[in-house]
């Protein structure tokens, strides 16, 4: 027993030498930590690595997991810069808001599906399960196929309130957690219906995927549409802070609203907010 | 009493430094699980995860038993159908192949069981589900997660059979020869039994593959809280919840993500604890 005792010390006392040697190497360099929504990281990621160019001297580490992790983290002191995917609610106006660009929600069918449009009642009552049957809303006689994001994503919440429902009153038949995985759902179910980033989809349309933007309310879901503002499900992409910024944190969020990044947040198929 | 020389010192002190951290590691996982989901573990009475009425942890319901059966039904049903497959597979190779085709068939056994379970999940995602959707839609479903996790443990529990049936000792089997039993009374009356706790043990680590598998099936299962009616409903599993909602849960919620990985750990350590018990049976 007093050897077992021995070597626990051994380890604890090797642990921290290992921890020490760590911190002392990440003090080396100034270090940005940048937390939140999966919707905005692989842009972040883009835009920290042009920024790590320019200043060498600085790292910026990007995490994901969610808006609600970026807005937690940024309050704890845990990340300098988070990553929200929507507006900041009334109760986070402790924080400050950056609008980075803009992303829309659209709602997708396969498409062999003949519905080109439906209106905001027609979701609420298929994701409810009051309509059963594509044939009520136009399309085919077969069943509606369900498919719905998991709790705790900022999609699955923007949706919701747009159509003024609980999670508790949708009935899905399958529940996804991405965007991808959406919609590689919908391509291999010809009567399904989701809600994905309306970027991505119209990339995977574009590159031949057989899936099919639905107009809402008559107003086609396309960048456009988002950028001039007239499509209604739309968000704000946000970085937030819960100070004012300064230094390089400020430095950091200009370069990223800078018109030299335009081009890679229309590549990645967001929409740039005009800053002046 | 033979005295040890220093280098014979020195070795055993770093194999116990690191058999140590190996236990640690077990130990701190469990206190990890236990530290996080400590929360929610006082502030709810444990009866919460039975009597709530749904699974909707922003709404304050936390009924974790639809996905515990679902992660049973499908492990369960997996099994159904990997173990006879298996266990053909494995008597083919020991006692009918021709030994050319029994090594053959033995590699591409080994290749099975090497293949990464996302590979699994994406063939499930876009080849057999749509394809079951033909059938009866949704598609996602139970059917699919047994089916997907049929491929995945199959090879386990061939190899696993393989191995216990190979060390039968050759004496049993020339002397059921002897006595001129046909191969499959040799088979059924002597080898199976004398191979039999081996066997067991395998499906039972196969279940616990079953159980903790998280990709394949996250794919495929459809991920509806809900008790399927039939095979075609869509389930979630307990290792699929945590993967599906860990990543953007937070206070409450992600201290209930932990308890469901407890009650993971449980299932699995109760399963491994009975192969443990029977692989000591079969040694004694």
């Amino acid at each position: 027993m007093k050897n077992c005792a021995k070597y626990l010390l051994i380890n604890l006392f090797c642990l921290i030498i290992w921890a020490s040697w760590l911190t002392s190497v990440s003090a080396a360099s100034q270090r940005l930590i940048v937390t939140g929504s999966s919707t905005v990281a692989p842009l972040m990621s883009e835009i920290a690595r042009r920024f790590e160019l320019q200043h060498p001297e600085v790292r910026i580490d990007v995490q994901t997991g969610g808006s609600s992790r970026g807005i937690n983290d940024v309050r704890r002191g845990i990340a300098d810069i988070g990553m929200v995917s929507r507006a900041l609610k009334p109760n986070e106006d402790d924080l400050h808001a950056f609008s980075i660009a803009m992303d829309g929600i659209g709602i997708i069918v396969h498409a062999s599906n003949p519905v080109r449009s439906l209106n905001p009642k027609q979701i609420a009552d298929i994701y409810t399960g009051k309509i059963t049957h594509w044939k009520s809303v136009g399309g085919p006689n077969a069943r509606i196929t369900v498919v719905n994001k998991a709790e705790g994503r900022s999609t699955l919440e923007l949706f919701l309130d747009y159509l003024q429902l609980k999670n508790s009153a949708v009935k899905p038949h399958i529940i996804i957690g991405d965007n991808a995985q959406g919609i590689k759902t919908v391509t291999g179910n010809p009567h399904a219906i989701g809600y994905v980033s309306i970027g991505a989809a119209a990339y995977e349309a574009q590159r031949g995927t057989p899936i099919r933007l639905l107009a809402l309310n008559g107003v086609t879901a396309s960048v456009e549409n988002v950028h001039s503002g007239i499509f209604p499900l739309s968000r704000p992409l946000n970085l937030i802070t819960s100070r004012v910024p300064q230094g390089i944190i400020r430095a950091f969020i200009e370069f990223a609203r800078s018109p030299q990044l335009y081009p890679l947040i229309e590549a990645h198929y967001f929409v740039p907010i005009d800053t002046d | 009493m033979f005295r040890l020389i220093p280098t014979d010192r020195l070795l055993i002190a770093i194999l116990r430094i690191f058999a140590v951290n190996t236990v640690l590691v077990l130990l701190l996982i469990l206190a990890f699980l236990l530290l996080e989901s400590w929360p929610v573990l006082m502030q709810l009475s444990l009866t919460r995860f039975v009597t709530d009425t749904s699974w909707h942890p922003l709404e304050g319901a936390y009924n974790l038993m639809p996905m515990l059966a679902g992660t049973l039904l499908a492990s369960m049903g997996a099994l159904l159908l990997a173990v006879p497959l298996g266990m053909s597979s494995a008597l083919f190779i020991v006692f009918y192949a021709p030994s050319h085709l029994a090594t053959l068939y033995k590699r591409l056994i080994e290749l099975l069981a090497g293949i990464p379970s996302v590979v699994f999940g994406f063939w499930g995602l876009t080849t057999l589900v749509p394809l079951i959707n033909q059938w009866h839609p949704p598609g996602a479903s139970l059917l699919a997660a047994i089916l997907v996790l049929t491929l995945m443990v199959l090879p386990l529990i061939t190899l696993t059979a393989y191995t216990a049936l190979a060390a039968v000792p050759d004496e049993l089997i020339h002397n059921a020869a002897a006595l001129g039993l046909s191969r499959w009374g040799m088979i059924s009356g002597v080898a199976l039994p004398a191979a039999g706790s081996g066997i067991t043990a395998g499906i039972i680590l196969a279940a616990a593959r079953a159980l903790g598998e998280t990709m394949a099936v996250l794919m495929v299962a459809g991920n509806v809280v809900q008790y399927p009616e039939t095979v075609f409903d869509p389930i979630r599993t307990l290792a699929a919840n945590i993967a599906l909602e860990m990543a953007y849960a937070m206070g409450d919620h992600r201290a209930v993500l932990f308890v469901s990985g407890l009650l993971l750990l449980l299932l699995v350590m109760v399963l491994s604890s009975i192969a443990g018990f029977l692989e000591k049976q079969r040694h004694a």
